[in-house]
C-alpha cells in the first residue's frame, strides 16, 4: 500500500520542527484544513537569496507527512525561483504516490508556494 | 512482533472448535441437504437441522423460523425488500436510522426510488435513538421499522425491547440487524418483540459467507417475497443449495456463544476498560465516540485529536484496528456514523476503532496501549494542530484553505 520511500519518510521524517515565525528571514505557509484530514505547515529561512533551512509540521496521512518531509529536503539550498518550480507531479513521482494520494503532493506544492509568498510579503516595508 | 488483531468487528477468526466440526462436511459428509432419498442427503439434512436448532436457541426462536443466507448483507436485503414487496398494499413507509450499516441504508435508498417513503431517524451524540421521535415517525402507512441491535463502528446498543413494544402497539413489523450483537449480548426475539433479525456467522467465530434471517412464524406470521427464486429451499424464502459446512460451523459458533457469552462479555469489558484507561491516562485530548456505558463489550472507538487516523494506523504497525478517517475510504469522506453523532469532521479523521474478541489477551492490550501512546506522541510532535492546541488557539476559529 505504501512505497518504501513513503514509509522511510514517515518513520524518519526530515526537518520536523518550527522556525521563528517573527524572524524576517522566515516565510511560513500553512495549507489544508483539519476537516479535510490534512494540514501542512512549511517554513523556509532565506539568506542571500537562498533557502538555508526548512522545517515542517503536518497533520495528515503517511503520504502527506512524506510529501512535506520531501519538500523540505528539496527546497534546501535552492533559490526561491527554483523552489517555486517544484511541482506536485515531481513529488508524487519521487514517492510513487497512488492516485488517491495525489492530493497530498498537491498540498506540499501549495505549502512551498505559500511559504515563499509569505517570505516575499514580509520583505516589503509596510 | 506477532501481529495483534483488534479488529473483531470487521471479522473474527474461525474458532478451532467450529472448524473441526465443519471439516467432515467438506469430506465424506458432502451430501446435499435437499437430497431426500439417500443417506448422503439425510446426513447433511440432519446436520443442518442441528445447526438450525442452535442458531434459534441463541436468540430464543424456533428452528423453523431460521432462514439460512449468505450473510447479513443478504439477510438485510431480504428483510427490507421482502417485506416491502409483500406488504406494499398495506403501506409504503419504512423507518430506519442514519447510523445503520450500508446493507440496510442502500436497500432503503433503493426502495425510495421504487415509490416507498423512508424515514432515516437521527441519533444523539452517543449514537442513541430518541424513542419519542421514533413513535412520532410511525404513520398508518408504516409497514416496517428496521433498527440495528448494536452499531458496528461505535458499539452503541439500541433499546430493542422498547422498540419492539412500540412496533407491536402500532402493528408494524420490527427488523433488527443483529450482526454485531449476536453472541455478544443476550438477545431474545420473544422478550424483545422482534419479527425479523439478521445474523452473520463470521462476526461470531464462524465462517464467512453464511448467515441467517430470523422470520417470525406466529403472532404475527411474517411473510416475505423472496429475492432469490429457484428450488424453493428455506420454505421458499431463499432458494439455493444450502452451504452445509458453513451452516454447520455457524450452528457450532452459536452453541459455543450461548455457553460462553456471559463470561466472555465480562472478560472483554475488563480488557476494554484496561485499554481505555491505559490510553486516557497517558494521553491528553482523547475522546470516546459512542455511548460510555451502553455499548458492546469489545468495542472502543476513540478520537486522538490532532493526529490523523490513517497515519496513526501506519505507525501502529502490527496492530490491526480500523479508522473512521477519510483516508482509509475511497470516498475521502470521514465515517458517516461519526458524522451522524455530530463528531466534528476533524475529530472523525482522528478516530480509531479497537474491537476486542475471544482471543484477545491482556498482554496484547498492554502492547497495544504502549504502541498507540508512542505513535500518538510521535505524530503529535509532528502536528501543527497540536502546537496550536497547546498554545490555546481554537482551531475551529481559523479560516482554513480547504482544497
Ligand atoms: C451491522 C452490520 N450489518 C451487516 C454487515 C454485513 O455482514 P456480512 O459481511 O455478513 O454480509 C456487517 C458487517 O460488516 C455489519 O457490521
Amino acid at each position: 500500500m505504501y512505497s518504501d520511500k513513503v514509509i522511510d519518510h514517515y518513520n524518519n521524517p526530515k526537518n520536523v520542527g518550527n522556525l521563528d515565525k517573527e524572524d524576517l528571514s522566515v516565510g511560513t505557509g500553512i495549507v489544508g484544513a483539519p476537516e479535510c484530514g490534512d494540514v501542512m505547515k512549511l517554513q523556509l529561512k532565506v539568506e542571500g537569496g537562498k533557502i538555508v533551512d526548512a522545517k515542517f509540521k503536518t497533520f495528515g496521512c503517511g503520504s502527506a507527512i512524506a510529501s512535506s518531509s520531501l519538500a523540505t529536503e528539496w527546497v534546501k539550498g535552492k533559490t526561491l525561483d527554483e523552489a517555486m518550480s517544484i511541482t506536485n507531479a515531481d513529488i508524487a513521482e519521487e514517492l510513487s504516490l497512488p492516485p488517491v494520494k495525489i492530493h497530498c503532493s498537491v498540498l506540499a506544492e501549495d505549502a512551498i508556494k505559500a511559504a515563499v509568498a509569505d517570505y516575499k510579503k514580509r520583505q516589503q516595508p509596510n | 512482533m506477532k501481529p495483534i488483531y483488534l479488529d473483531y468487528s470487521a471479522t473474527t477468526p474461525v474458532d478451532p472448535r467450529v472448524l473441526s466440526k465443519m471439516l467432515p462436511y467438506f469430506g465424506e459428509l458432502f451430501g446435499n441437504a435437499a437430497s431426500k432419498n439417500h443417506s448422503f442427503g439425510w446426513a447433511a439434512e440432519q446436520a443442518v437441522d442441528e445447526a438450525r436448532e442452535a442458531v434459534a436457541a441463541l436468540i430464543g426462536a424456533q428452528a423453523k423460523e431460521i432462514v439460512f443466507t449468505s450473510g447479513a448483507t443478504e439477510s438485510d436485503n431480504l428483510a427490507l425488500l421482502g417485506v416491502a414487496e409483500m406488504y406494499a398494499e398495506k403501506g409504503k413507509h419504512i423507518i430506519t436510522c442514519v447510523t445503520e450499516h450500508k446493507a440496510i441504508l442502500d436497500p432503503a435508498h433503493y426502495l425510495a426510488t421504487k415509490g416507498f417513503e423512508v424515514t432515516f431517524l437521527p441519533v444523539d451524540k452517543t449514537g442513541s435513538l430518541d424513542l419519542q421521535a421514533l413513535e412520532a415517525a410511525i404513520t398508518p402507512q408504516t409497514i416496517l421499522i428496521s433498527l440495528m441491535a448494536a452499531n458496528n463502528e461505535i458499539g452503541t446498543i439500541h433499546p430493542l425491547k422498547e422498540i419492539g413494544a412500540m412496533a407491536k402497539k402500532h402493528d408494524v413489523l420490527f427488523h433488527t440487524d443483529a450482526t454485531q450483537a449476536t453472541g455478544k449480548i443476550p438477545l431474545d426475539v420473544e422478550a424483545m418483540g422482534i419479527d425479523l433479525m439478521s445474523l452473520s456467522a463470521h462476526k461470531m467465530y464462524g465462517p464467512k459467507g453464511v448467515g441467517a434471517l430470523y422470520v417470525r412464524r406466529r403472532k404475527p406470521r411474517v411473510r416475505l417475497a423472496p429475492i432469490l427464486h429457484g428450488g424453493g429451499h428455506e420454505r421458499g424464502m431463499r432458494s439455493g443449495t444450502l452451504n452445509v459446512p458453513g451452516i454447520v460451523g455457524f450452528g457450532e459458533a452459536c452453541r459455543i456463544a450461548q455457553l460462553e457469552m456471559a463470561e466472555e462479555a465480562e472478560r472483554l469489558i475488563s480488557l476494554r476498560d484496561r485499554l481505555q484507561k491505559g490510553l486516557e491516562s497517558q494521553l491528553d485530548f482523547v475522546f470516546l465516540n459512542g455511548h460510555p456505558q451502553n455499548r458492546l463489550p469489545g468495542n472502543l472507538n476513540l478520537s486522538f485529536a490532532y493526529v490523523e487516523g490513517e497515519s496513526l494506523m501506519m505507525g501502529m504497525e502490527n496492530i490491526a484496528v480500523s479508522s473512521g478517517s477519510a483516508c482509509t475510504s475511497a470516498s475521502l469522506e470521514p465515517s458517516y456514523v461519526l458524522r451522524a453523532l455530530g463528531v466534528s469532521e476533524d475529530l472523525a479523521h482522528c478516530s480509531i476503532r479497537f474491537s476486542l474478541g475471544r482471543f484477545t489477551t491482556e498482554e496484547e492490550i498492554d502492547l497495544a496501549i504502549q504502541k498507540t501512546v508512542e505513535t500518538v506522541r510521535r505524530l503529535r510532535e509532528m502536528s501543527p494542530l497540536y502546537d496550536m492546541a497547546k498554545e490555546g488557539i481554537d482551531i475551529s476559529s481559523i479560516k482554513w484553505t480547504s482544497h
